[in-house]
């Protein structure tokens, strides 16, 4: 995309004489992409003559209220305003070009939106509960409704914690040994059943979470219960695909020339994936691993009828039902006390905060800066292909 | 070269002797048949593709054991409705005041289309925009030091990851009391249009699958924008290095190069959203309030949604209430899955083109 091609819109110029050299004509040059302070001041004035213009329209004359209808009526009169004014000012075709980019601008301002008003909200509902006391303790005294006049204890979300981490690192034990072996597979053996497999694995990363769960529940859940072991195995279900696309993407960019030159030195092809392909693609691997524990911490609807929730602290995996953050938040958002739901604004603030620092360590291991410190440069190619991979990850 | 190399075993040590490829390929005996190529593996070897083959051959048992469990769990729910399964809005369970019991997927399944595709409406522009913003305007770095278009698409990411729960937690207590306003002021002004009529002297316009597909479309937002985005920077560079020595503006080179080789990758990635969209549970079971009589006023309460019914009804119902949700599930997971596979095979096609 980038070039340094010297764009100019063409112009009828007439042709050159050719008897004896001629000055050419002057050409005026129109790049759109030159944005001078001029144009900046252009925009501002658009947004200012739009939002005044609506607001006379919406405000005073057909009494509309709302937010977000006022922001939408506006971005559209300034489209049109700027369209018309670049127009005036430069042409046809600078103008279309202005407007196609303060369109798709509009547009990635529409999808930064949501998130940015739901973190914002999200910290300033929860962080005033968040504290030490409630990462420590459990739901587990709030069972009894407290007697008038008495200062209650706080819920906390330590239960649901010790829950996710069990789920979630059961889910990883399965999935990744699986996924990544896949993924060798797909990519280093090959074969007949390959291709079947290449399509099953995608297939899969589009599973409705809340099917995962509904099939776990009927394999496992209806013989022995409820219990984080079956929650974790749903996770797996769900964790596996991402997995195994992302990892694949990586080890189709390990050179071929690494695993040749290990054949060539007499490596059993075991040794040359053990050896030489998967240090290669650790990275990129990683940043799989981590994209995909970042999308299982957050999964509620395979844990709904899975682990099925608790009050109490279970530290046993495999018997009797245990509490999740996500599950708890989803209890919590569907009740209708006060008090329920500030909590679950807090777990909501603390899922949150752990699914971003998953996200984050992701990031920064196949970042550029680190690759250039601690490994090779070959990381944020690594990191771009396992995001690739999970790109299409799994859904809910 | 020493003499066994010759083909004919005969050399004077003078003569240099010249050999065709034919030759070094002959066997001694004068054979022509290329010489076989045997690998021998190690034990090791056939140990580690034993096992990775297994691995493989396990991701299609697990789907394959899915639609079996679940048809194998659903089938009294069939065997009880029949094909009137598809067609019965009630989900009456168990038999009430001398009715028998009626169990069907009508309304959910219409819902969860209506659902989807109000996502899709939204979603598709705004995900196109900004993948567009990301590939073609944004500038590679803001004010010289900040990572700008790496920096969009890592918030793009972490939009895709950011937790279900999370997104229906924001949308029931903050996007739905700010959505109702909309909704009226659509029914007040729109409602010339037929969807966007509501029944005379409505007043609720909470749990309505607008709001749900609203939702469901800022959870979409994020797949498919990844998905075009990453489409739109594989157009060749030559082609749109050509348009641009022509005099093309972006907005052209947008028009004509970029748009024209990314139009099938497109499909498919609207397509995985789709599959998205239909199996959203979570958040849709949050918001819509769930209703079994066919509503095509998306404006108005009462929605419905196979996933969210699933979310919303297991536990109650008992035994043929139970096998119908997972015969609900079983439709759901055998529709998202030709969704999810046909796009991955249009966006897999778009994306091995040489450029």
């Amino acid at each position: 995309m980038t070039t340094t091609a010297t764009r100019s819109v063409p112009e009828a110029s007439e042709p050159t004489p050719p008897d004896g050299p001629r000055k050419p004509p002057e050409r005026k040059r129109i790049r759109p992409r030159d944005f001078k302070p001029s144009d900046t001041a252009l925009v501002g004035i658009t947004v200012l003559s739009a939002v005044c213009a609506v607001w006379i329209i919406f405000d005073q004359l057909t009494l509309l209220s709302g937010v977000f209808g006022f922001i939408v009526v506006t971005a559209v009169v300034f489209l049109v305003l700027y369209y018309v004014l670049n127009r005036q000012l430069f042409g046809r075709r600078v103008a279309a070009d202005r407007a196609t980019g303060a369109l798709v601008t509009m547009g990635v301002m529409c999808m930064i939106a949501p998130l940015v008003l739901l973190v914002g909200y999200l910290f300033v509902k929860g962080l005033h509960l968040l504290s030490w006391h409630l990462l420590t303790s459990t739901q587990n005294k709030v069972l009894e409704s407290c007697p008038a006049g008495q200062t209650c204890v706080q819920p906390g979300v330590f239960h649901a914690i010790v829950g996710t981490a069990e789920q979630v690192g059961f889910a990883v034990l399965i999935g990744v040994p699986l996924g990544i072996l896949t993924a060798i597979f797909l990519n280093e053996i090959g074969g007949r059943f390959a291709q079947p497999v290449r399509v099953v694995v995608t297939a899969m990363s589009g599973l409705p979470a809340i099917v995962a769960g509904i099939f776990i529940y009927s394999i496992v859940v209806i013989h022995f219960g409820f219990s984080g072991f079956a929650g974790g195995l749903a996770l797996a279900v769900l964790l596996l695909p991402t997995v195994t696309r992302g990892t694949e993407e990586v080890l189709k960019i390990v050179p071929n020339d690494l695993r040749e030159a290990s054949s060539a030195l007499g490596a059993p092809q075991w040794r040359t994936v053990w050896s030489v392909v998967l240090p290669t693609a650790r990275s990129g691997i990683l940043t799989a691993v981590l994209l995909g524990i970042a999308v299982a911490i957050g999964e509620t609807a395979p844990l709904l009828f899975t682990v099925f929730g608790s009050k109490v602290t279970n530290w046993n995996l495999f018997n009797g039902p245990q509490a999740s953050l996500p599950l708890l938040i989803y209890t919590s958002v569907k009740s209708s006390q006060s008090s329920d739901v500030a909590l679950g604004y807090t777990a909501a603030l603390v899922l949150f905060l752990m699914v971003f620092t998953v996200f984050i360590l992701a990031r920064i291991l196949g970042s550029p800066w680190l690759g250039r410190t601690v490994r090779s440069r070959s990381n944020q190619r690594m990191a771009n292909a396992a995001a690739r991979g999970v790109g299409g990850g799994p859904v809910n | 070269m020493a003499a066994w190399c010759s083909p004919t075993g005969k050399t004077d040590g003078h003569t240099p002797v010249t050999y065709s490829t034919a030759d070094l390929l002959q066997r001694p005996g004068g054979d022509p048949t290329p010489r076989l190529v045997v690998t021998q593996r190690t034990s090791g070897d056939s140990a580690f593709r034993g096992i990775s083959m297994a691995a493989g051959i396990f991701v299609f048992v697990i789907l394959a054991l899915i639609g079996i469990f679940l048809a194998i769990q659903a089938w009294p729910a069939f065997h009880y409705m029949g094909l009137r399964f598809f067609t019965t809005p009630e989900w009456v369970p168990q038999p009430q005041h001398g009715h028998p019991a009626e169990i069907g997927i009508a309304v959910a399944a219409v819902g969860t289309l209506i659902i989807a595709l109000i996502a899709l409406v939204i979603a598709v522009p705004v995900s196109i925009s900004s993948a567009l913003f990301i590939s073609e305007y944004a500038p590679r770095t803001l004010f010289g030091v900040i990572p700008f278009k790496s920096l969009l698409t890592s918030v793009v990411d972490l939009m895709a990851a950011v937790p279900s729960i999370i997104y229906g937690l924001w949308g029931f207590l903050v996007l739905e009391p700010h959505m109702v306003g909309i909704s009226r002021w659509i029914s007040d002004h729109l409602s010339f249009i037929p969807i966007f009529k509501v029944a005379p002297g409505t007043s609720v316009f909470t749990g309505s699958s607008f709001i749900a597909g609203v939702l469901v479309a800022i959870m979409v937002l994020p797949i498919v924008t990844s998905i075009c985005r990453e489409l739109f920077s594989l157009t060749p560079l030559a082609e749109r290095e050509a348009a641009l020595a022509l005099g093309a503006s972006r907005a052209r080179v947008i028009r004509d190069v970029v748009f024209p080789f990314s139009k099938g990758g497109m499909v498919g990635a609207i397509m995985l959203g789709l599959g998205r969209a239909l199996g959203e549970a979570i958040a849709v079971s949050i918001i819509i309030s769930l209703s079994f009589v066919h509503n095509f006023r998306i404006l108005s309460s009462g929605a419905n949604s196979v996933a969210a019914l699933i979310a919303n009804l297991f536990g109650s119902g008992g035994k043929l209430g139970l096998s119908g949700l997972l015969a609900a599930g079983l439709v759901l997971f055998i529709f998202t899955l030709g969704v999810n596979t046909v796009a991955s095979v249009i966006v897999s096609r778009t994306r091995v083109r040489p450029s």
